[in-house]
């Protein structure tokens, strides 16, 4: 059963890796690769993100990945440095497969050898946290009835030896104390908070059942290693139930409970979440929450003012009174963090910086999440309910934050703003409403399951007010509203993809093109085409295939051909094999090409509006500026002389 | 209206000749500090109403020296918004020059705002910014 190598080593010895190993290593290293991408990853964002396989394990997951291994940190580090992620700087996947096998090495009690991975091992046993599993393997949401199987309680380095029933009964409690154990040897910036009571809950939970699975361990636990071909099957349900085991914390979760080894790291459901928060108050997430109206939302947490007053300094990084999207999902984070009993700490962590949270959540998919986080239930935990109960009151204050607000950053500033605010749901602010009347069409079925608290009712209903206007327009003119979506929030170009996935007109003309060929040459052109005039129909082409990345370069393939010559040879780029398939996509390919040029005739047509009604909307609100300056003006003349007569 | 006196050092910020914040570094003789800041509340108040009459553009901020004597030196400053800061420094610190005084004037104004731009602060309140107060620390530990 021994299989050739799981990865090419550039350096070292062939490494030589088990079926069973094979799969546990890659299911790993996929779930390291993936969730960074799906939570804040320290590694490189965009080689995070790559498909699991092609590129790399951001170093967050994987650090906290070795840590559930139980092993003291020095012997982790030498594991870095001996399969070369140190040297390369990044845990490939031939690094990681190493790693794996120096874990189980050194779990095993062999020295820190390259030469140890060469013995035939057993799999290296990952203790993971609930929160581990949670924030770092993402989206595992099968097998939620199989609260069974936790074999991978880990055991101490030392203790290999035939359980009887008994010691696994004292080795259910052991572990307990492991925990509690690793932080201290933890890096110091991964606060790891001891979660024994949500982890105990888990095991007493499944103490039962641990027989089994503990059994099916008792081979892997020699360290002598019989030959992984004779537990073959069980190497494999030890994996499948290490995974089942991270599924199975994850789902014992309370979404944002708490944080245990990086409270001040914001979770994706927390980001998402506080986004929500920001759109109730803020329609445009690339603008700002003025003062007063983030104080009358915060000051509903029930924290005490001076807190309040130091959050708000912390989170506030450039000071100018008002909260950006990342600047609140800071303070955000701290009040929930300040609520769940956490210390507010001196400085403003680096997991909340501004820059930091721009750069770990970038805004196109705060969009996509968004309808995301719609379609999942909302966290509706004891600490939030609170928030949630006093938010009620506070989207009175949605409809009234377009007034101006006091000091520091300039009644320019502000009157602007508050004026392209009431423009914006006055006019065609599409994309800024739409998706919150999308959302609050989606959430109004769901807002009834909840009580009458429930953060989205009361955001609905603060929404109602000051966005009926748009609401039709968007239904009718679904092409202007893309344009204008681009006019006025180039930034946010992914808001389109969620509101049409494909335009309405689109769908019907790929079917019947494609009934009539009824060729798989012609599939690929077909749909191919399809988002290709969604791209031509919207005069950025980013925005639409956001949602079909696929498609994408294809596409791109397709029109410089469409346009370029009338006879097209489209599949030919496919690769079809019939001559005769080529025959047939003319005509239709004509019949489109200039559809899609009436479709761009009317989206120009529709932008020359939109701009006509902006320009003219600038000149009105500029006018509108220059009075309240004068009128300012007038004012501070009159207070100067009136000042000699005030008492001071 | 309001006051900060630094002095060898005493911080005190004051709202409408009420303190909205002290801070001195020798704990000590406090009370005699708050005596000279409230003496010299009346030089302020002097040296403004003297510039009064002029645009409030022509007016500095900074206001110098307010009075000297023979143990402390007493500078002013006051905002637009009739905030009064008083620095009051020990006399035989004569290292400090009028431009040291002056960029210390500013961090503190800068500070203020800051502080100002706080939602949660309501001006009168005294200031309780972790922020303000490690900029005034590091000034005096700079200063004595």
């Amino acid at each position: 059963m021994e299989a050739a190598a799981g990865g090419g080593c550039g350096s070292g010895p062939p490494l030589l890796l088990s079926e069973g190993e094979q799969q546990c290593y890659s299911e790993l290293f996929a779930r390291c690769a993936g969730a960074a991408g799906g939570g804040p990853g320290s590694g490189p964002p965009e080689a995070a993100r790559a498909a699991p396989g092609a590129a790399t394990a951001a170093s967050g997951p994987v650090a906290d990945l070795f840590r559930a291994s139980q092993l003291p940190a020095e012997t982790l580090h030498q594991i870095t440095e001996l399969c070369g992620a140190k040297r390369v700087g990044y845990f490939g996947p031939t690094q990681f497969y190493i790693a794996l096998k120096l874990i189980a090495a050194a779990q095993s009690g062999l020295p820190m050898r390259i030469e140890s991975i060469k013995c035939e091992l057993p799999l290296p046993r990952f203790m993971m946290s609930k929160t581990d599993a949670e924030i770092r393997f993402g989206n595992m949401a099968e097998l939620h009835g199989t609260k069974v199987q936790i074999p991978y309680l880990i055991t101490e380095k030392n203790t290999f030896k035939r359980m009887d029933d008994e010691d696994k009964q004292q080795e259910t409690q052991s572990p307990t104390m492991s925990p509690l154990a690793s932080p201290p040897s933890s890096p110091p910036h991964y606060q790891r908070v001891p979660l024994s009571h949500g982890y105990s809950k888990l095991r007493s939970s499944t103490e039962q059942v641990h027989p089994a699975p503990y059994e099916a361990r008792q081979p892997l636990v020699q360290p002598e290693g019989p030959s992984l071909g004779g537990p073959g099957a069980k190497p494999l349900r030890h994996q499948a139930s290490l995974i089942r085991s991270f599924s199975v914390e994850r789902e014992l979760q309370d979404n944002n409970s708490s944080y245990p080894d990086e409270p001040w790291r914001i979770t994706e459901e927390q980001r998402e979440y506080y986004v929500n928060q920001f759109r109730s108050l803020q329609p445009d997430p690339s603008s700002f929450i003025s003062g007063s109206v983030a104080k009358n939302f915060f000051t509903k947490s029930k924290l005490s003012i001076p807190e309040l007053s130091y959050i708000w300094e912390l989170s506030d990084a450039d000071c100018d009174g008002a909260l950006s999207l990342p600047e609140f999902c800071a303070a955000f984070h701290l009040i929930v963090a300040r609520k769940n009993g956490y210390p507010l700490p001196e400085g403003l962590p680096p997991t909340l910086q501004p820059e930091y949270l721009q750069a770990a959540f970038p805004k196109p998919k705060w969009e996509c999440a968004l309808f995301d986080s719609y379609s999942e239930p909302v966290p509706a935990n004891q600490q939030l309910r609170d928030l949630n109960r006093m938010e009620k009151l506070s989207i009175k204050d949605v409809a009234d934050f377009p007034v101006p607000t006091q000091d520091v950053t300039g009644d320019d500033k502000q009157a602007l703003k508050s004026a392209t605010d009431e423009a914006l749901p006055k006019d065609m602010s599409e994309d800024s409403a739409t998706p919150k009347d999308s959302n609050s069409l989606k959430a109004r079925p769901r807002s009834r399951s909840y009580s009458s608290t429930s953060i989205e009712e009361a955001m609905k209903r603060g929404e109602d007010p000051p966005t009926p206007p748009p609401r039709p327009q968007k239904t009718h003119s679904r092409a202007s509203s893309l344009d204008l979506n681009k006019v006025f929030q180039p930034s946010v170009p992914a808001s389109k993809s969620g509101l049409l996935p494909p335009p309405p007109a689109l769908p019907p003309r790929p079917c019947p093109l494609q009934s009539e060929q009824g060729s798989e040459a012609e599939l690929h052109p077909q749909l191919n085409r399809a988002p290709s005039q969604a791209a031509e129909s919207s005069p950025t082409k980013k925005d639409i295939p956001y949602s079909q990345p696929p498609s994408k370069p294809i596409r791109r393939k397709f029109r410089p051909e469409n346009q370029a010559t009338e006879n097209q040879e489209p599949t030919t780029a496919v690769g079809g094999p019939a001559s005769v398939a080529t025959v047939k996509p003319h005509p239709t390919v004509q019949k489109q090409s200039s559809k899609q040029k009436k479709a761009i005739q009317t989206a120009i047509r529709k932008n020359k509006e939109a701009n006509a009604v902006l320009a003219r909307l600038n000149s009105e609100l500029q006018q509108q500026l220059k009075e309240v300056h004068q009128e300012r003006i007038a004012l501070e003349n009159q207070l100067e002389q009136l000042r000699p007569v005030t008492v001071l | 209206m309001g006051w900060i006196l630094v002095a060898s050092a005493a911080v005190i910020l004051f709202l409408q000749n009420y303190p909205l914040y002290i801070r001195s570094v020798p704990t000590e003789n406090e009370l005699k500090f708050h005596y000279m800041v409230h003496t010299s509340l009346d030089v302020v108040d002097e040296k403004i109403s003297a510039m009064g009459k002029a645009l409030v553009d022509q007016r500095e901020l900074y206001l110098g020296l307010l009075y000297p004597t023979e143990d402390y030196k007493v500078y002013g400053y006051v905002t637009n918004s009739k905030v009064k800061f008083v620095m009051v420094v020990d006399s035989s610190n004569t290292a400090l020059r009028d431009n040291e005084i002056r960029s210390m004037f500013r961090k503190l104004h800068n500070s203020y705002t800051d502080v100002m731009c706080n939602p949660f602060y309501n001006p009168g309140d005294r200031i309780q910014s972790r922020a303000f107060d490690g900029m005034v620390t590091s000034m005096m530990i700079q200063v004595c």
